[in-house]
């Protein structure tokens, strides 16, 4: 362990702006929704009515959790930021612990500070700490934000704790997986789908609702938060479990690493081919993302057949509350909280899709810096033909991604209500009406590639502008001006699908590309 | 002679760095063209921007009759390139690498692949991650060896390399002088461009100082010389061309240019030699001289 604080300090150094943003952000969100929440829901009628169509909405169940506590501003703010406070700070989590170990590893520094006076654990270590600490700092400073707009001080900690408990436990999980694999690529891909697959855990058991299989949500961490019920019962014992699993999964990382040799995983590397059959910049790209579009594929189709299997229960939870009944009528009945229902889930399937788009996009720029780029440019491959080799991975790769949900979706709803035929077809078109929205994130990131590259990375910044903006700017109570900046705010809703916006986003994102493609061919490589 | 690369009056700047300062190159086809200069001189710049990597700031430079910016393409079908920092893919195999560069190019010489992949003893079944950094070298210099190409442009090729390997190397690019191609070796090794190149350009903070034959840049070096004599050295000092004399009774030791040596030899006859060593001047001091001088 000799080394760490030095290590610490290193790690803070480097992320001097990156996690002050993170804190930043998370506090700064929990305080305004409160401010939202507050405003929107000033009366206790108000917040009934909240309660009880919250409570009966699958679609909000299973997007947000239950809504445990409507008598109080702090259940609110539970209910509408805890699950993706949860999400978020556990996506800071895995990015920081990978950056600080198996991509230090990967590029040969770690080699550098282990021949130095450091210990074997330290760098894995100084990441926990780095990782923990900031999960712990923005717990506290929610907690604090949440005092300070009056609410209740041990529901406040009892939220605040909540959050720094998920990404405690991802700092586990990405510290396991950072010893899995020799490639922090992997690293995150791994830790990002347990990410997935906790929150699906949770969308399912919650949507499903009292007769289904709600303990399928104490398997997962962000479950974990939901059964505290900060405001409403502030069962602080249950953040055990996942101070436990935090504890087991660094104990565990740490096994590994005083049994693995510096620079490889515990996943052995075999022997390959020793002739290639790749002839084409494409087939590289294809080689090198077709795992990446595979994954998100497959995990698309299952987020479509969890949502899909839950649609029919919108319709019937309506049918057998007559409060709730009164109020869907008006609003044009149980088929209309159906559409609503899908209208709402494709959309979060489209943002989620323009996080693989700019995955994919985001690739040129790492075969750049790691010099990889040079020796394909420097055979008669064009620029714009190594671009658009990667770029189509983007482009086409997001329509296959987004039609393996629609195809889950309209699958799984068909054969429940008998329609396939019918059902499956306006589906897959509602999944796919979400694609030129997405090609203009990836636009956005294409033109940061080809114009500037040393910005590449604010293409995250951009998909979270967007998902913030699309996901809570209603909630937030921004300005209309603020949430039309995202491109899926014009998308049309399901199912009144008019093709005009469709048109003027492809025209947007056609630019953008265009944009993108020239600059690059214009400018040096750098790294 | 015709040129396979002339640039002239190359400018490159990086922010506050000028990379590239006024700089002058001109090899000629079929010589093998050694590019000599210490780390951060601006070699790799040139030959990023002979690749069309890099856009000059201004000057002209020309490739196989060819504007390495615009021709791109049709000029890269013509040159194989080994860059000084091999990064390789880490799930894709040295023999998928090779075959894969090989093809970009148009194609490669499945016997002239094998044959180096003895040479160079290199498993190709080995995923890139497990290669160590003398082994990605060795992919990409079997990669661009293995091409049909004209020009092969090497940037710092054997640097990780270990002293039997720098043999291969050293017979590979004897056996392309013979097949006719032009070679742009890049290198801070001076055993290597001595024993290698025909031709030599040095290069300073870069700005080109010293181009010619290995011949032609002796002639501007110094020779060592230590001599006893039958007698002292008198009017040794006072000739044109000595330097750093050391006279003790009738030794001495001194340097002498190159140009020099007939009427300084013509003293020592005179004044009667007993014993006498010669150094020839090694690339190594030339090249110190040029750097030591900048200081």
């Amino acid at each position: 362990m000799i080394g760490t604080g030095n290590l610490v300090r290193l790690a803070l150094r480097r992320d001097r702006i990156l996690l002050p943003v993170w804190v930043l952000f998370l506090v700064s969100v929990t305080y305004s929704t409160t401010t939202a929440l507050e405003e929107l829901y000033a009366t206790a009628e108000s917040r009934a009515l909240l309660g009880v169509t919250a409570n009966a909405n699958s679609a909000f169940l299973a997007m947000l959790g239950p809504l445990h506590d409507w008598s109080s501003l702090g259940g609110l703010v539970v209910w509408r930021w805890g699950v993706f406070s949860g999400l978020f700070i556990a996506i800071m989590a895995m990015l920081v612990v990978t950056r600080h170990t198996r991509a230090e590893e990967e590029a040969g520094r770690t080699e550098l500070i282990a021949a130095t006076v450091v210990g074997r654990y330290a760098p894995l270590a100084a990441a926990v700490i780095v990782a923990g600490g900031t999960s712990l700092l923005i717990g506290l400073l929610q907690a604090l934000a949440l005092i300070g707009k009056g609410l209740d001080a041990g529901g406040s900690f009892a939220f605040g704790l909540s959050t720094a408990s998920v990404g405690l436990v991802f700092t586990g999980v990405s510290a396991l997986t950072a010893q899995l694999s020799e490639n922090s690529r992997v690293s995150n891909a791994l830790a990002g789908g347990f990410l997935g697959v906790v929150y699906l855990l949770r969308a399912a058991g919650d949507a499903a609702g009292e007769s289904g299989p709600q303990w399928l949500t104490w398997f997962s961490p962000i479950g974990w938060t939901e059964h505290v019920r900060s405001f409403a019962d502030d069962r602080f014992w249950v953040l055990l479990l996942p101070l436990a699993a935090f504890v087991l999964l660094v104990g565990v990382s740490s096994a590994i690493v005083s049994r693995r040799d510096v620079g490889l995983g515990l996943l052995a590397a075999r022997l390959g081919p020793p002739q290639g059959t790749i002839s084409s910049p494409f087939g590289l790209a294809w080689r090198l993302q077709k795992g990446s579009l595979i994954g998100w594929s497959v995990a698309l189709l299952a987020v479509g057949v969890i949502y899909g299997s839950v649609a029919q229960a919108v319709g019937q939870m309506v049918q057998d509350n007559p409060t709730l009944g009164q109020i869907v009528s008006k609003i044009g009945g149980a088929d209309a909280m159906v559409d609503a229902f899908f209208a709402t889930i494709t959309q979060l399937l489209g943002l989620i899709t323009s996080i693989y788009l700019v995955q994919a996009i985001l690739r040129l720029r790492s075969e750049e810096t790691s010099f990889r780029a040079e020796p394909i440019l420097a055979t008669p491959v064009s620029r714009w033909g190594w671009v658009a080799s990667h770029a189509v991975f983007a482009l086409v790769g997001g329509a296959v991604v987004l039609a393996a949900a629609g195809l889950g979706l309209g699958l799984v709803h068909g054969l429940q209500i008998d329609d396939v035929g019918t059902v499956l077809p306006k589906m897959l078109g509602a999944a796919l009406v979400q694609l030129p929205a997405a090609w203009v994130i990836a636009g956005v990131a294409l033109v940061l590639f080809g114009l500037f590259p040393q910005l590449t990375g604010v293409s995250w910044a951009v998909v979270s502008v967007a998902l913030v903006l699309t996901l809570l700017g209603p909630a937030l109570q921004l300005d209309q001006w603020m949430i039309d900046i995202s491109p899926f705010t014009h998308v049309p809703k399901y199912p009144d699908i008019t093709f005009g916006p469709l048109a003027w986003l492809t025209g947007v994102a056609v630019v953008l590309l265009v944009a993108g493609f020239a600059g690059f061919r214009r400018r040096d490589l750098t790294t | 002679m015709t040129s396979a690369i002339s640039v002239s009056g190359l400018v490159k700047t990086f922010g506050p760095t000028r990379a590239l300062d006024d700089l002058n190159l001109d090899v000629q086809t079929g010589e093998v063209h050694g590019f000599l200069g210490p780390n951060g001189s601006g070699k790799s710049t040139t030959i990023r921007i002979l690749l069309g990597l890099l856009r000059a700031d201004s000057g002209t430079a020309r490739l196989l009759g060819g504007d390495p910016w615009k021709d791109t393409a049709v000029l890269h079908r013509r040159l194989a390139y080994v860059p000084g920092d091999v990064n390789l893919w880490p799930n894709l195999t040295g023999g998928e690498v090779i075959d894969l560069l090989g093809r970009l190019r148009g194609g490669l010489d499945k016997a002239r692949r094998a044959e180096l992949l003895e040479r160079f003893e290199l498993d190709p079944r080995k995923k890139g991650r497990t290669y160590s950094k003398g082994n990605r070298q060795k992919v990409a210099l079997v990669a661009a060896l293995s091409s049909d190409v004209e020009l092969l442009i090497l940037d710092e090729p054997t640097s990780g390399l270990d002293p039997l390997m720098e043999a291969v190397f050293q017979d590979c690019i004897n056996d392309e002088r013979e097949r006719g191609r032009t070679v742009l070796l890049s290198s801070h090794i001076l055993a290597e461009v001595e024993a290698l190149c025909d031709r030599v350009s040095i290069i300073r903070s870069g700005h080109i100082v010293e181009t010619g034959t290995l011949a032609d840049l002796r002639h501007l070096t110094r020779t060592s010389i230590s001599a006893e004599l039958a007698g002292p050295p008198n009017g040794l000092a006072d000739l044109a061309g000595v330097h750093d004399l050391v006279a003790e009774g009738n030794r001495v030791r001194f340097e002498v240019d190159s140009d020099k040596l007939d009427p300084v030899l013509k003293q020592l006859v005179s004044t009667g030699v007993r014993t006498l060593t010669s150094q020839p001047p090694t690339l190594e001091e030339l090249f110190l001289r040029h750097y030591e001088d900048a200081k």
